[in-house]
C-alpha cells in the first residue's frame, strides 16, 4: 500500500496557495484605495477551494476569470469601490486563515514524520 | 510568486502616496505666495491609475495636474507683484483640503506598510514550514 503525499497532506496545501492569492486580492484593493474608477476585486474562497479539491488541476492555477467585484456597499463620487475598514478586516482574516493552514500542513507533516520515525 | 507581487503592489501604492504627501507639501509651502494671473502658483494634484499585474493591480501616478480653482484676485498696485492693472493673484490652494489630503495619504501609506509587513511575517512562517 503505497503512501502519497498529496493525499496524506490533504486540501490544505491548496488552501495554502488560495490564501496567498486572495492576500495579493486583497492588497490590491488597499493599495488602489484612492484610485478613481478602480473596483474591489475577491475570490470566491469556498468555490475555488471546492475546485481544488475535487482535483481539478486547472482550480489551482490561479485564472483571473474567477476574480469576482465586490458589491460595495456605498457608492463613492469618483467610483472607486474599496471600503478600507472592510478591507482591512478580510486582510487581516485572510492571514490569520493563511496561519491556520500553515499550522494544519506543520501538523500533518510532523505526523508524517513521528510515522516513519517510528515515534522513537 | 504571489508574495513578490504583494511587495510590488504595497511598494508601488507607498510610492504613489508619497507623491500625493509632496504634492500637498508643495501645496502648503506655497499656499501664501502671490503673483500675476499667469505666474501664480496653482494647487497640484496627483492623479492615479490602477495598472493590473497578475491577479492583482499596482497603482501608477499617472500625471501631476494643476488645479483650474480661480486665483483670488484682489487689486493692490503698491504690490511689488502687482501687475499693470494693479491686479495681484493669490494662489488656489485651499489649507482645509490639503490637510485633509495629507491624512488621507498618509493613512493609505501606513495601511500598506502594515500589509508588507503582514505579509512579510507569512512569508517568514512559510519558509519555517515543516522545522521543529
Amino acid at each position: 500500500m503505497g503512501l502519497s503525499l498529496e493525499q496524506a497532506l490533504g486540501v490544505h496545501p491548496a488552501a495554502l496557495k488560495l490564501r496567498a492569492e486572495r492576500a495579493e486580492v486583497i492588497a490590491s484593493n488597499l493599495a488602489n484605495e484612492s484610485t478613481p474608477g478602480y473596483l474591489a476585486h475577491d475570490i470566491d474562497f469556498r468555490a475555488s477551494l471546492r475546485e481544488a479539491a475535487q482535483g481539478d488541476a486547472q482550480a489551482l492555477e490561479f485564472a483571473s476569470d474567477r476574480l469576482k467585484y465586490r458589491v460595495p456597499g456605498s457608492a463613492s463620487q469618483d467610483g472607486n469601490t474599496v471600503d478600507l475598514a472592510a478591507e482591512q478586516a478580510e486582510f487581516a482574516q485572510n492571514a490569520i486563515d493563511f496561519q491556520t493552514s500553515l499550522t494544519f500542513l506543520n501538523m500533518k507533516l510532523k505526523g508524517l514524520s513521528a510515522a516513519i520515525n517510528g515515534n522513537s | 510568486m504571489t508574495f513578490r507581487s504583494i511587495a510590488q503592489i504595497a511598494g508601488s501604492a507607498m510610492s504613489a502616496q508619497t507623491v500625493r504627501l509632496n504634492t500637498v507639501a508643495s501645496n502648503l509651502a506655497n499656499a501664501e505666495t502671490t503673483g500675476t494671473e499667469s505666474s501664480a502658483y496653482r494647487a497640484r494634484k496627483p492623479v492615479f491609475q490602477s495598472v493590473l499585474q497578475g491577479s492583482g493591480a499596482r497603482v501608477q501616478v499617472l500625471d501631476v495636474v494643476s488645479s483650474n480653482e480661480p486665483l483670488n484676485a484682489r487689486y493692490e498696485p503698491d504690490h511689488p507683484m502687482a501687475d499693470e492693472q494693479g491686479m495681484v493673484y493669490d494662489s488656489n490652494v485651499n489649507p482645509v483640503e490639503e490637510m485633509t489630503d495629507m491624512m488621507s495619504a498618509s493613512r493609505a501609506f501606513s495601511t500598506n506598510l502594515e500589509v508588507m509587513a503582514r505579509v512579510n511575517g507569512l512569508q517568514q512562517e512559510l519558509l519555517k514550514m515543516g522545522q521543529g
